[in-house]
C-alpha cells in the first residue's frame, strides 16, 4: 500500500512523532511497525485529500465538522483500549498487548451509525446540558473536558493543546 | 468492482477502504485463500456511486463499517476475522 505524492521520509518522520506523543501522553503503538506505518500512510492521504488526519479505518465524509469525532486519536480510542485492548485501527494499544500477554482482536465499531449521527455542534450541546444540569452555576472558572482523554481543566478557554493526549483545542466541551 | 480470480465459492464481495490496515489483511486472506472475489475501496468512490456503497454496506451491516464481507448476498463478516472468514469459504 503506498500513496502518491507520500514519501517514506514523511511516514517515518510521522512515526517518530506519533510515537513519541504517545509514550508522553501513556500511550502505546502496536508494537507491529510495519502495520502502523501503513495506517500512518492512511492517516498522512487522509489529511491530504480531506485536510484532517481523519481516522484511516472509517469512511470520512470529507466535512471536518462531522468528523471532528474520528479525528485521530478518535473520541473512541481510550474506551476501545480499556474494553478490547486496541483502539478501532489497532494503532495504539494497552500495555498486555505490548507485552504479548493479550493479543490484539477485532474491534468493534463504537461510532454511532450514520443515521444515528448529528454534527459535533448538537452534540457539544447536547453534554453541555448534561453536564450544565446540577446547580453548578456559582464556580469561578468553566470546566472543559477534552473528548478524546477525559482530562478536565478549570479555566476561562481551553488549552489549545491537551496536556495528556496531544487533542487540539477543538476537541474540547464545556463540562461544568 | 475489481475482480480477483481464483476458486469460484459464490458471489464474494468486499467493501473495503484503501487506507484501513485490517481491509488490507482480509484482502491479502482472501487472496492467500486462492478464492475468486470482487472488491471495492469505497473511499474511492465518487458522489452517487460512493453513496450507494455505503447503503449497501449498511444493509448488510448496519454499523456502516469496514472490512464487510458478503457472502452470496446473505451472510455477512465485519471486520478481520480470520476463522470464520477461513470456516465459511474454506474447503
Ligand atoms: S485512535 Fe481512533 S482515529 Fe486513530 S487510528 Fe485508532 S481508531 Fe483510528
Amino acid at each position: 500500500m503506498t500513496f502518491t505524492g507520500i514519501s517514506e521520509q514523511e511516514v517515518d518522520r510521522a512515526y517518530d512523532s506519533l510515537k513519541n506523543d504517545a509514550l508522553d501522553g501513556g500511550y502505546r503503538l502496536n508494537p507491529d511497525a510495519e502495520f502502523v506505518k501503513n495506517l500512518i500512510r492512511g492517516l498522512l492521504k487522509n489529511e491530504q485529500r480531506y485536510g484532517y488526519r481523519a481516522c484511516p479505518c472509517r469512511l470520512a465524509s470529507g466535512k471536518m465538522e462531522v468528523d471532528l469525532d474520528i479525528v485521530c486519536p478518535c473520541d473512541y480510542r481510550d474506551s476501545d483500549i480499556e474494553e478490547y485492548g486496541a483502539c478501532y485501527c489497532a494503532l495504539y494499544v494497552s500495555e498486555a498487548i505490548t507485552d504479548g500477554t493479550r493479543k490484539v482482536a477485532p474491534v468493534p465499531e463504537r461510532r454511532p451509525p450514520r443515521s444515528q449521527r448529528g454534527t459535533m455542534k448538537e452534540r457539544a450541546v447536547q453534554t453541555v446540558a448534561v453536564g450544565g444540569g446540577t446547580t453548578f452555576g456559582s464556580l469561578p472558572f468553566p470546566v472543559w473536558r477534552c473528548k478524546v482523554c477525559g482530562y478536565l481543566c478549570a479555566r476561562d478557554q481551553p488549552p489549545g493543546i491537551c496536556p495528556v493526549c496531544k487533542a487540539k483545542k477543538d476537541r474540547f466541551e464545556r463540562f461544568l | 468492482m475489481e475482480h480477483v480470480d481464483g476458486k469460484d465459492k459464490g458471489n464474494i464481495v468486499l467493501y473495503a477502504l484503501s487506507t484501513c490496515g485490517w481491509c488490507a489483511k482480509t484482502k491479502d486472506l482472501l487472496r492467500e485463500m486462492g478464492i475468486a472475489f470482487d472488491y471495492t475501496f469505497v473511499d474511492l468512490l465518487d458522489g452517487s456511486e460512493q453513496d450507494d456503497a455505503i447503503s449497501t454496506v449498511e444493509k448488510f451491516n448496519p454499523s456502516g463499517s469496514f472490512p464487510t464481507l458478503v457472502i452470496n448476498n446473505k451472510k455477512t463478516i465485519v471486520g478481520f476475522r480470520e476463522q470464520e472468514i477461513r470456516e465459511a469459504l474454506g474447503p
